[in-house]
């Protein structure tokens, strides 16, 4: 057992690794299903018994094979990053269940296999990024998660879900050859790879033109694989047209984890003081993530696919993420961070329930929804719950996190930012009050499905919707680690 | 003049970049795209292969009376990105000809009037 417990880093990406081609190999009915399900479970106890193990004792460094770095491969595990584990397999843990009774398997037939694997391939990627101590590994594992996140997008059963994911594929590509671009320069310039390392290194190689550059081009890369404003052009359409399952999963870690990469490089390897002293990136940062919290915001209150809708209030949300990290302060950073895990929940449920929506109603237009709130009472309840944290309504996740964002801006003086927050929140209550007010004050046509929706499909929205609640009376967990997250970034030990 | 000749490499790796992305943005055609795409990702391979090279150095295989040889980690990293480039290609080219299958074309102004028509 101490055994096991020892590898802990290593089994959390090497088992859902190895599970997906087995998923290959044994195409049964249901036996793919069942090794994804055990594969994220697994994953999900590894990055529980992690975050037990960095809460009790700090850091953890695990040497791949046994080579120490600068040689090896070296995973790091911080109270950062095992937030954003848990995220990642938390979110794969329930929609793997959910998966199954989901319209997607009829759809994909005899295929289904090939979806659990580019699943549990998108998991390993996602946590991957997370968890890896090594620049380049990480490249490497972004590019499993991106490839195979392209393959689910492309399931879609509409056929603009093939141009949706061609599109991320170009954009992502680019993103992500932005980034080794400038890992190769860092590479050049200071001769290691190893993020520690990298951290110690560049200050006494000094901030030459090769620095400076490989910064650019990295906060330019994540930020298209972040689809922050005004990079955001792939993910309306990805989110959209990719079928709920999909779109559940990757709108509550795909860009998650790459606001992680900007965090991880910005504060850990290039050092808040050339990030933000040296070089003036709090502004821009600031004036983008601003902009995405309106433009996109104003965008979905025009939209009428409710899918659409939700996806361009993620553009938004990732605004708020953006700007509590360009505050530079620990309050801030800590607010940046704990929307990340709070807006995983949120998205992750709204999708979920409009994925069950979809599987009676056969769509995700807004008029669709007419009288869904008389006839499928548990099901437009998870979206009210959902949608409440979305808005910021205290005892929700939402709140809390808007609470700290807002903190963080009178900290500094941004009395202005402030009430930036709370007016596109207002923005928020638009859109989703839009969807409640179809749903619960509009008749429903007679020929309207009078069926609430399958259990399978209704336990793992309720569960999450349950997270947002739970999260946001009980805070201790996620506010404890993006303190110490925040602290350590913000270099003030620990 | 010495430092351009001596930067070389590196102007290849501007001009080539530049021109990718070009292509990517300025083309229509999903094919051609793609091509831009892999033009761009060749440009930072060559970056990655440039770094590594030593004047005067040999391949690092450990022989006698050899000082000098090339670092050869940069090659081993871009041979990692060079595979992650075909994945990428394999896959969009798969993903055009399903677009191709559910459009009857593969340039980009027709499939945005068909979906506007819709």
């Amino acid at each position: 057992m101490s055994f096991l417990l020892e590898h802990l880093p290593a089994l959390i990406i090497v088992v859902p690794l190895m599970c997906a081609p087995l998923c290959v190999l044994f195409r049964g009915k249901n036996t793919p299903f069942i090794i994804a399900l055990a594969a994220t479970w697994f994953a999900l106890l590894c990055a529980c018994l992690l975050a037990g193990e960095v809460f009790d004792k700090g850091t953890i460094a695990y040497h791949m094979g046994g080579w120490p770095p600068p040689i090896g491969i070296e995973y790091r595990v911080d109270a950062l990053n095992v937030l954003v584990l848990l995220i990642v397999a938390g979110i794969g843990s329930v929609v793997a269940p959910y998966s199954r009774s989901s319209l997607l398997l009829e759809y994909v037939q005899d295929r289904a296999y090939m979806f659990y694997a580019a699943y549990l391939l998108c998991l390993t990627g996602l946590m991957g990024v997370a968890i890896t101590g090594d620049a380049f590994n990480l490249f490497v594992f972004l590019e499993i998660s991106s490839l195979s996140s392209y393959v689910l997008i492309a399931l879609g059963f509409d056929r603009r879900a093939l141009t949706a994911s061609y599109q991320y594929l170009i954009m992502g590509t680019i993103g992500a050859t932005f980034i080794v671009i400038a890992i190769g320069l860092l590479y050049q310039a200071t001769g290691t790879l190893n993020m520690a390392d990298l951290a110690a290194r560049i200050p006494a190689h000094g901030y030459d033109r090769t620095i400076v550059a490989a910064f650019g081009f990295l906060v330019v890369g994540a930020a298209l694989k972040i689809a922050l404003f005004p990079l955001h052009q792939w993910l309306p359409n990805a989110y959209a047209y990719a079928p709920s399952t999909v779109s559940a999963f990757l709108a509550a870690t795909a860009t998650k984890v790459s606001i992680y990469i900007l965090i991880r490089f910005l504060f850990t390897i290039f050092g808040v003081k050339f990030s933000f002293e040296v070089l003036p990136t709090g502004i821009p940062l600031m004036t983008m993530a601003v902009l995405a919290m309106f433009l996109p915001s104003i965008v979905a209150c025009f939209q009428n696919d409710v899918k659409r809708m939700l996806a361009y209030s993620s553009v938004a949300q990732i605004g708020y993420m953006i700007l509590g990290v360009s505050l530079v302060s620990v309050v801030g950073l800590q607010a940046g961070i704990l929307h990340l895990f709070n807006h995983a929940l949120m998205k992750g449920s709204l999708f979920l329930v409009m994925g069950a929506l979809f599987y009676r109603l056969g769509s995700c237009h807004i008029d669709a929804l007419a009288g869904a709130g008389k006839r499928m009472p548990w099901t437009m309840a998870a979206f009210v719950g959902g949608g409440l944290s979305l808005i910021g309504v205290p005892l929700t996740a939402g709140f809390v996190s808007k609470w700290y964002l807002i903190l963080a801006s009178l900290e500094k003086g941004l009395w202005v930012i402030a009430l930036l927050v709370v007016a596109s929140s207002l923005l928020a209550l638009v859109y989703v009050f839009r969807v409640i007010e179809s749903a619960y004050f509009r008749p429903a046509p007679t020929d309207a499905p009078a069926a609430e929706a399958p259990l399978s499909l209704l336990v793992p929205a309720w569960v999450l919707v349950g997270g947002n609640v739970w999260f946001g009376i009980d805070t201790s967990i996620p506010v404890e680690l993006s303190r110490r997250a925040a602290v350590s970034l913000m270099g003030f030990g620990g | 003049m010495i430092d351009f000749v001596g930067l070389y490499n590196y102007w290849i790796v501007i001009f080539l970049a530049m021109a990718g992305l070009y292509i990517v943005i300025a083309r229509g055609n999903l094919i051609k795209k793609l091509v831009g795409l892999n033009v761009f990702q060749a440009s930072v391979f060559i970056l990655y292969i440039s770094f590594g090279k030593i004047f005067g150095g040999t391949a690092p295989i450990i022989e006698k009376g050899i000082k000098v040889y090339s670092n050869p980690l940069p090659h081993v990293l871009i041979l990692t990105a060079i595979v992650v480039g075909v994945a990428t290609t394999a896959l969009g080219l798969a993903l055009v000809v399903r677009i191709r299958q559910a459009y009857g074309t593969i340039e980009e102004e027709d499939i945005h009037v068909q979906d506007e028509s819709m």
